[in-house]
Order: structure tokens, then sequence, then C-alpha cells
């Protein structure tokens, strides 16, 4: 374990949380998109996670925030997909350039 | 007595203001208001006139606006003019008054012209106790609104629409000499107030030039307000209002304004010679031009307008000759002959429900009371002996001779002699002979339109022996008294002027007489050079036609100029803010796509944007 260095991690993380953002900002599947800000969210918890190991101070408070990181996330989610269904019944797509209500 | 003259202006404001409130609940019982307001006037008045025969001049003032120092004061003063004046005035004003309730009885703006009346009397009374300038303008403009208000009466009729426009536009041309001049004055004099204008220059503070560049600018003032050549055209068309209105305005008030400011400021025109010959000159033009004019007219109010504009050019030239009493004597009887004249041409209208002489005749026998009545205002206007108008008449032409003006004397003359003609044309063609028009129901007036015009009449027989050559000149020497600027109380003239005076007035009686009355002379006896003469004479020289093609085209160029300014470039200015904000606004929603995803876009980018600054600057943002 201690072979790998810190920053590995970090750098995983970091293409992880770029491919989330890039999934977030360009997909047209809204379906798609809930699952990249999912993506987006467990890269913090890597992050996370590494700092408790890696970090200035070692402790165990980066693992118990990435616990509830992980319980948000899914709460979030859920809420999200709700959303989600509620918008299908009214327009019939999932597609995201349909939702803008919005505009001007 | 005469410290309290100051609330002979305010009771007809107080009828005015009271109309203006109530006159919708009072209807036909506002002539009471009026009548009565206007009563307490006419009664003050006369107290007042009786005091200044034997007091002095009073007058008094207060301060009224001090800009540094610039003092400017407002008050009242009654010298012997301003007495005669209030006098006059408020006795017109309250004839008009009683017999406007016969005259206008059942109009449904009853009330509306008793309100106007008010206002007018009240400007026209603090017109002739303005000690000073800017008073006297304030209250100038008052009268022309009170005249553009009672001319525009019938406001449903588009010719009194367009009178009112006129009579206002064109007297405030005048009226911008008369500002001209009166800054002009101020300007050398440091005061608007009369006596210190005269005490400058009596001493010869004020460079001839000055003084006789504004009193010829004030004379402009004069010359819109009494109807003068050339801004005389707004007089006849003034005939639109009701006749009442006419007869206040138009023959006894209003118009007098103008006479009454020359006279008011007479030790200013007296001290320019060129000033006194322009009144002179302009006074006789006027007097011979509009005389003829009236020689053709067929419309009773118009010949009757057109003797006035005449008349005032008799009182111009009796000013304009140094003839301050003969002036100041014949806007007295002009007053009263006239606003007789104009209540009777009234009481005709009144009877046979039409202003058109051609359809008239034969009203002697069915109009006993307006018959006479009108025959002594003729009478009186031509300068018979024995009546008013001749007393006054022969002084203005003593002045004009005695004055070294033989051309002015000679114009003067004739015009006397047409003023005859046509004012005996005038009776002869409504009261006898045939009935040319429609017989119906034609009868007398009632009492309050008849009363007023008695006691015009006595007035008209009677008022001129307060000045004559045989009894004794109490006008002229009670006018004159103390101010030996006015000049003489009473000219001698050499006595052939007042036997050639009343040759000529009879000469023109006898031929309208021969043409009218017996019918002996056919009334086209001068056809064929009389024709274009006659056409040019009944279209008024086409002088209203010469204004249109020049300066009413003139001013309305300048408007279209002035209008497309407006339209294309202050408004173009105005369009064109709004354009680019309006275009900015647009670029700027474009940007609200409702696009989820170019938000978050953007919000990230910002973020990006922000750690960067906070990494490059070491973590402080400044």
């Amino acid at each position: 374990m201690s072979s790998v260095p810190a920053s590995a991690f970090l750098a995983l993380a970091l293409i992880l949380f770029c491919i989330g953002l890039y999934g977030a900002l360009t997909k047209k599947n809204t379906v798609i998109v809930l699952i990249s800000i999912e993506l987006m969210l467990n890269a913090v918890n890597i992050n996370l996670v590494t700092f408790s190991k890696y970090g200035l101070s070692p402790s165990i408070t980066g693992q118990i925030f990435a616990l509830f990181a992980i319980c948000v996330a899914a709460a979030e989610a859920a809420v999200g997909l709700a959303i989600l269904i509620s918008l299908y019944r009214s327009k019939k797509t999932v597609n995201i350039d349909d939702m803008d209500t919005m505009k001007n | 007595m005469m410290e309290n003259a100051w609330l002979i202006p305010l009771f007809p404001l107080l009828s005015f203001l009271i109309l203006l409130l109530f006159g919708k609940r009072l209807k036909e019982a506002s002539a009471y208001v009026g009548i009565l307001f206007t009563l307490a006037s006419l009664i003050y008045s006369i107290l007042v006139l009786f005091e200044r025969f034997s007091e002095p001049t009073y007058s008094t003032k207060f301060e009224w606006l001090t800009i540094g120092d610039l003092h400017l004061t407002a008050g009242f003063e009654v010298n012997q003019l301003n007495a005669l004046m209030l006098f006059i005035v408020s006795l017109v004003s309250f004839l008009v008054h009683t017999y406007s309730k016969g005259y206008m009885h059942g109009d449904e703006r009853f009330p509306v012209f008793y309100a106007y009346l008010g206002l007018f009397t009240f400007a026209m009374l603090g017109l002739v106790i303005s000690p000073n300038l800017l008073q006297t303008y304030i209250f100038w403009e008052l009268v022309g609104v009170g005249s553009f208000l009672l001319i525009g009466f019938y406001y449903y009729k588009e010719e009194a629409k367009a009178a009112a426009k006129k009579a206002f536009i064109m007297t405030r041309i005048g009226d911008v000499g008369l500002f001209i001049g009166m800054i002009l004055l101020f300007w050398q004099t440091k005061s608007f107030e009369y006596s210190e204008i005269f005490k400058a220059v009596d001493a010869g503070a004020v460079s001839s030039t000055m003084i006789t560049l504004t009193a010829i600018l004030i004379f402009i003032g004069a010359v819109g307000k009494s109807g003068q050549f050339p801004l005389h055209t707004w007089l006849p068309d003034a005939m639109e209002g009701p006749t009442p209105v006419s007869a206040l305005i138009h023959a006894a008030t209003m118009v007098a304004a103008g006479v009454y400011l020359v006279a008011a400021l007479f030790p200013l025109f007296a001290a320019s010679k060129t000033a006194l010959l322009t009144i002179a000159v302009i006074g006789a033009v006027t007097a011979i031009f509009a005389a003829s004019i009236g020689l053709v007219q067929t419309d009773i109010k118009r010949v009757l307008a057109y003797s006035t504009v005449s008349q005032l050019g008799y009182m111009m030239l009796a000013l304009g000759s140094a003839g301050y009493v003969a002036g100041v004597f014949h806007l007295m009887t002009h007053a009263f002959f006239k606003a007789l004249l104009f209540l009777a041409a009234g009481s005709v209208i009144h009877a046979v429900h039409t202003q058109n002489i051609e359809e008239m005749g034969g009203l002697w026998k069915k109009l006993k009371l307006t018959g006479p009545l009108f025959l002594i205002g003729t009478l009186a206007i031509s300068g018979v002996p024995l009546l008013s108008g001749f007393f006054s008449k022969d002084e203005i032409l003593i002045a004009a001779w005695e004055g070294g003006h033989p051309i002015l004397f000679l114009l003067a003359l004739i015009a006397a002699f047409m003023t005859a003609f046509y004012m005996f044309r005038l009776f002869f063609m409504v009261f006898t002979g045939k009935m040319r028009g429609n017989q119906k129901d034609v009868h007398e007036s009632p009492n309050n339109m008849t009363y007023p015009m008695i006691l015009l009449g006595i007035l008209a027989v009677i008022a001129g022996y307060v000045n004559t050559p045989w009894f004794g000149s109490f006008l002229g020497d009670w006018l004159v008294d103390g101010n030996p600027a006015l000049g003489h109380g009473h000219m001698e003239g050499p006595i052939w002027i007042m036997i050639a005076a009343t040759a000529v007035s009879l000469a023109g009686i006898y031929l309208a007489y021969l043409m009218y009355g017996k019918r002996t002379i056919a009334r086209n006896w001068l056809s064929g050079t009389g024709d274009t003469l006659h056409t040019i004479l009944l279209n008024k020289y086409y002088v209203d036609e010469f204004y249109q093609m020049t300066i009413v085209a003139a001013t309305r160029a300048i408007s279209y100029l002035a209008r497309f300014i407006d339209v294309f470039i202050v408004e173009g200015l105005v369009k064109g803010v709004v354009g680019i904000v309006q275009g900015l606004g647009k670029t700027g929603s474009k940007m609200q796509s409702g696009q989820v995803q170019t938000y978050g876009a953007v919000a990230f980018i910002g973020l990006a944007l922000l750690a960067v600054i906070f990494a490059l600057t070491g973590g402080y943002l400044r």
C-alpha cells in the first residue's frame, strides 16, 4: 500500500471528477447527467479517503465524512430521479435540451 | 375713499369667482350676482371720481419683489385719467351686465358668460389704476385672455374659434412690442413706475433715440390692442362673439386700453417728435382706411366694428398731435355712443334674427325704442352739432390742425364725411324703407335691454357738454391740472374748422339719405370704376389675404421646420438611446437559454477562473 504515492489516488479522483463534469455538462439524456453527478460525488469521496490516510494530519475524519457524502448522494439521487419521473410525465421526454421553460 | 380704490377691480373678481363655484346652481340668477357686483364697482367709481375732482392724486405702492438691486413694487394710483376710466369702464360694464340678462336669456352657458364678463371687468379695472408698466402688462394680458374667452364664447362655431385665436394672436404680436419697450425703459431708467420714468425722461437721463424707440415699441402694443392699421384685422372678425361682448370689449373698454396706454404714458411720447408723428399718421391712416371699408359692408356688426377702428384712429390722431384732452374726451364720448350703437344693434338682431342689413328695413315703426336710440347714436358718431360726438370730434380736428398736420387734418375730415355716410347708410337700410327679409315676430326688446340703451342715449347727448368751447372746458382743465407735460386744457382753433366739420357731416348724411333713404341716386352710380373699388373695399383691401400669403405662410414654414427637428432629431436621439438599451438587453437575454447544461458550464468556468486568480495572487483576492 505505501508504495502507491498519494498523488496517484488524487489523480484518479481528478480524472473521475472531470469525466463526471464532462458528462453533466454535455450529455443529452437526463439520466446520464444524473449518473455523471453521482460519478463526481464518488470522485470527491476518493479524495476525502486519500487525505484521511495521506493527509497532513491523518485521522478517521475523512472516512466518516465520506460516509456522510455517500448518504447524501443517495438521498439526492432519489430526489433527482423523482423529479426526472415527474418531468417525464409532463414533457414525455428526458432530453435535457427540452427543459427550457426558464428561457429568456 | 380713494385709499380703497383697489376694491373697485375686486368686486368683479368676486363675481367671477362666485360664478365659477356656484354658477351651475345659480343659472339665470347669476345675472344678479354679476349686476350687483358691477353696480358696487360703479357706485364706488362715481364716488372716487367726485372725490378726485377736489382731492389731489392718490397713489400708493408696496414692495413686491426684491432681487438684489432690483426693487419691484405694486400698487395703484388714482389720477384724473384713471378716475375717469374707472367710471367709464364700470358704467359700460354694469350696463352690459344688465343688457345681457335679456340678450343671453335661455343660453345654457349663461353663468359662464357672466363669469367671463366679471373676469374681463376685473382685468380692465385693474389695468386703469396700475401705476407701473409691469402691473399694466399683467392686466393687459389678462384683458386679452378675457377677450379671447368672450369672443370664442360660441366655441362650437368654427368661425368663433378662429376669431378668438386671431384676436389673441394679433394682440400678442403687439404685446411683443410693448414688452420690449417696457424692458428697454426699465434698462434705461431702472424702474417700471410711471412717475419715475417721467422724471428720468424730463431730466434728460434717457437719450432721445431711446425715447423714440421705446415710445414706438410701446405704441406697437397699443396698435395691436386698439386695432390700428396694420394689426386691425382681428376686430371685425371678433364680431363672432355675442353682441354685449362687442359692446363692452370692442367699443368701450379693451380697445380703449391702447388709447389709455398712450395717454397714461403721454409725457414719454411728448418727449419725442418722431413718436408723436408716427402715432398721428397711423391714427389718421387707420381712420380713413377703416371708414372706407365700412362704406360697403353688409353685416350690421361689421360696419360698427370698422367704425370702431376708425374712431380709435381718430383718438390716436389726437394724441399724436399732442391733443391729450381731445383724445381722452373722444375716448369717453365714443365709449358711450359706440356702446349704445352696439347694444341697439343687438336689439335689432334680437328682433329680426339676422345680421345682414340687406335683409332688414322698415324697422322704425316696429322697434319704437331701439330706432330713436340708434338714431341718437348715429347722430353722435357723425358729429352732428349739439351731440357729444360733435364736440369731441371738433377737438380732434382742432388738435390736428394746430399740431401742424394739414394733410392728416384733411384725411380726418374726409373720414368724417365717410363716417356720417356709412352710419346713416346703416340707419336708412335698417330702419326705413320696406322690410326686405322675413316678417315674422319682430318685437321690441325687453326692459332689461332697453334701459341700458336709454341711459347710454342720454349720456351720448349730454356727455359732450363737459368740454365745449361755449360753456367751458371743464373736462380739459381738470384732466391736465397739475401736469404741464399734458398740454393745454383747451385748444383754441379757428372757427372754420367747426363749420367745415359740421358741413362735412351734414353732406355725408344728405348723400346717404339720397342713396338709401329717398333712393333718388342709384346705389351703383359709380359703376364702372366704382365696381373694382367696391370689390376692393368689400374685400377689406385684401389685407387678410395678404397676411395669409405672407405671414401665415412664413409661420407655417417655420413650424414645419420646428416639427421636423422635433420628430427627427430630438425624437431620433431619444429613440436611439432606447434602441441601444434594447439591443444590449437582447444580447444579454440570449444568454438565458433555459438550458441547464449551459448554466452549469458557465458556473464551473467562473469557479475555475476564481481558483486560478486565487492561486496566482497567493491566496489574497483584492
